[in-house]
């Protein structure tokens, strides 16, 4: 194959129709403030645990309302809860009863 | 004196005595259990403490105080400390004194439960010898300051604002007709012993009862019914007792014992739990002191209620609640039993099952984070209360390691100013986490993450031990409560940066411009009520300008509604806690708001008219 310098990704689109939402809403259901977050990244820049990995509440959240729970869920495990995102999140959104409800609620090893 | 009765029984002491053996069998079956699921170590710490002297000495002076005077409820609301003190010691003397008389006048019948509770019906006394009539004014008397007591509850329930409170709790139907009960033993007695008083005698108030009655119900067949029915709501309340928030009469002497001994709440309903659980007596001083009350609707959050479910075991309303809780503490430090109702509810935390669990392996691999010595020589241990403070003013601080935390890390004023006065002062310090750290854990701890919380508590605790620091300095209380209490630093003196400050001024390494400003002091939860400094901050912002007091402070103060001690609040609710604090705050009209949280901070500036400040931005910004 001849080298063009870049290559082709595989399609990162995720087909909405085929993704089981129930654990999603029962996320809502727990903590409503899930669909209030717009994605704005203030969490994520503030955060003391994504100083030193990939931890990203914006993302996660991203994530988990397109099914992708395999790709959020390991970043909560770094999650040291310390509030900062509460704080800084201009939405108002509960973050640490945000995390602490995904953490209730999905499970790592079903994934 | 003479006994009415040559078998010294009569039918009606049944009830009674069913209840009375009921209550304490009930009793000592409950207190072996709650010491039998005492964790091994604290169940011998607690025997330990049961043959220690000092401890023993404490004990009782405790049940005195609290059980039987009830000083603490005296210290806060007057007419409603001598209504429980006016029930529970005028009854402790009944009780008592019918004990005295048995023994000196019918010694042969001391053995009999009954005997001292229904000692005017056995037993005749004329009140023309000097003994007689001393027993008989005693015991009206005491009935006397009971009977008041018990007018004073009734209209408790109709109007308690006069006993100084605003809301009372919600009787469950148990605790209705106990109560019912307890109202109408008194005037039962009365009824019964003034019946009784042409027989068997009487001072003031039984004399009178029967010369009242005497007039229309004028024969003695009343005596056996008065009796029977005297009898029968004693042993009515006695059986309804362990179902009834009155349960906590016999069991705050067994919490007092238990708390002295110095135990710690492990799990939310066994061993020293369920003695607290026990022994709340709904009484809801909580409901007025819980800054969630502002909210009508979020009443039903209080730590009464909370108890009331623990009781029941419903777990559901157990877990709303104490997801709920700000953790500020205040019905902790204003409840008169001592129902550790915080710790309780982060042992329900706890034990609340979690999928996905954190792990912190990644903090090893960061180079930064890595444990190593910040200052060039670490110093020998110092002990610091023996260096004279004009001596070696320099050494006193040693090395001085400033750990901002996550809270100063957003709020850049207060760890700017912190690095400001540490410098003006001349310390040899240390910045710890100016490039980001690590959470203290104290977050984690208040989320029921006590595991996880521990691996972050380890990495913090290597990494300062390593730094070679004498002293740990904060600036966050809620990171000072952690190291304080969860860290057992070795021979690492940890100080908030108010006490830190108020030395430095008192040692002359910094001097202050005292300005006309009036300021007011709030108290953060964690730093207050959590960890007992009121002192120094109100002595710096002395040295600064004017210090007005604010409509509740120190233990009472309100929290300011931003504390992560919350789990489920939501951002419109932590808002009117914040409004309600700051109105509380600005009674005296203070110029500037100043507070010694970053939390704190934070929270009031988003919503108080009044400037919020800092402690160590008015220090840092008024040296000279």
């Amino acid at each position: 194959m001849i080298d063009f310098g870049y290559t082709l990704s595989p399609s990162s689109a995720e087909n909405l129709d085929k993704i089981d939402p129930t654990l999603f809403r029962e996320l809502c259901e727990v903590e409503p403030d899930a669909k209030k977050c717009m994605a704005c990244g203030s969490c994520a820049a503030s955060c003391t645990a994504g100083n030193y990995t990939t931890m990203n509440l914006r993302r996660v959240i991203l994530l988990l309302s397109r099914g992708l729970d395999s790709q959020a869920l390991p970043q909560l495990k770094n999650c040291m809860l310390c509030g900062k995102c509460h704080i800084v999140c201009p939405r108002g959104i509960n973050t640490r009863h945000l995390i602490l409800s995904i953490c209730k609620t999905y499970n790592l090893d079903k994934q | 004196m003479k006994e009415r009765f040559l078998n010294g029984y009569n039918d009606f002491v049944l009830p009674f005595m069913i209840g009375m053996a009921f209550i304490l069998i009930y009793i000592v079956i409950g207190v072996f259990r709650v010491i039998m699921q005492l964790p091994r170590e604290d169940r011998k710490k607690y025997l330990l403490s049961l043959i220690t002297p000092w401890i023993l000495w404490y004990n009782i002076r405790d049940i005195i105080c609290d059980v039987l005077l009830h000083v603490k409820i005296w210290k806060r609301k007057p007419l409603l400390g001598y209504m429980h003190s006016s029930i529970a010691f005028g009854w402790f003397m009944l009780i008592v004194l019918g004990h005295v008389e048995t023994f000196l006048y019918t010694p042969s019948r001391a053995g009999l439960f009954y005997y001292p509770i229904f000692f005017r019906f056995f037993v005749m006394e004329t009140n023309h010898t000097v003994r007689g009539s001393f027993f008989f004014f005693l015991m009206d008397f005491f009935l006397l300051v009971v009977l008041s007591g018990i007018a004073l509850a009734m209209f408790k329930r109709i109007r308690s604002q006069v006993l100084g409170m605003r809301r009372t709790t919600k009787n469950s139907l148990p605790d209705r007709i106990a109560m019912y009960c307890l109202w109408a033993i008194f005037p039962l007695r009365l009824l019964a012993e003034g019946f009784t008083a042409g027989i068997s005698g009487g001072s003031f108030l039984t004399k009178s009862v029967y010369w009242l009655f005497s007039n229309f119900l004028s024969n003695d067949y009343h005596i056996i019914p008065t009796w029977w029915a005297y009898s029968s709501v004693l042993g009515l309340f006695f059986i309804l007792l362990p179902f009834t928030r009155y349960m906590h009469i016999p069991t705050e002497a067994f919490l007092i014992t238990l708390r002295n001994a110095g135990l710690k709440v492990r799990h939310q309903t066994k061993g020293y739990a369920k003695s607290m659980i026990y022994s709340c007596s709904s009484c809801g001083l909580c409901l007025d002191a819980c800054p969630m009350g502002v909210q009508k609707k979020n009443l039903k959050y209080s730590s009464v209620y909370f108890i009331r479910f623990l009781r029941r075991g419903n777990k559901k309303k157990c877990e709303e609640i104490a997801d709920k809780c700000l953790q500020c503490g205040k019905c902790v430090a204003i409840c008169p039993v001592g129902v550790d109702s915080c710790n309780l509810k982060l042992a329900n935390r706890a034990n609340t099952p979690f999928n996905i669990g954190q792990s912190y392996q990644y903090l090893d691999e960061v180079e930064s984070l890595k444990p190593a010595a910040i200052f060039n020589k670490p110093s020998a241990q110092k002990d610091h209360t023996n260096i004279m403070l004009t001596q070696y003013p320099s050494d006193l601080y040693g090395k001085v390691l400033y750990y901002a935390g996550c809270m100063t890390q957003l709020t850049p004023v207060i760890s700017s100013s912190v690095s400001a006065i540490l410098d003006k002062s001349g310390i040899d310090w240390s910045y710890l986490d100016k490039e980001g750290g690590i959470c203290c854990g104290r977050p984690l701890i208040l989320a029921g993450r006590t595991k996880a919380a521990e691996e972050v508590i380890q990495k913090n605790k290597k990494i300062i031990e390593e730094s070679g620091a004498d002293t740990l300095l904060v600036s966050c209380p809620i990171c000072y409560k952690v190291f304080k209490e969860n860290y057992a630093l070795n021979g690492i003196n940890v100080v908030h940066y108010t006490q830190f400050i108020d030395s430095l001024i008192k040692d002359g390494k910094i001097t202050l411009k005292k300005g006309e400003e009036k300021l007011v002091f709030h108290d953060p939860c964690e730093l207050g009520r959590g960890s007992g400094i009121y002192k120094e901050p109100r002595e710096v912002l002395s040295a600064l300008g004017e210090l007005v007091p604010a409509a509740k402070e120190k233990e009472e103060s309100i929290c300011c509604g931003g504390s992560l001690g919350s789990l489920t609040l939501s951002y419109e609710e932590r808002g009117h806690i914040t409004d309600s604090s700051i109105e509380n705050l600005t009674a005296n009209s203070p110029q500037t708001i100043v507070t010694a949280c970053p939390l704190c901070l934070k929270t009031f500036s988003a919503r108080s008219k009044t400037p919020v400040k800092d402690i160590a931005e008015l220090v840092g910004s008024n040296m000279q």
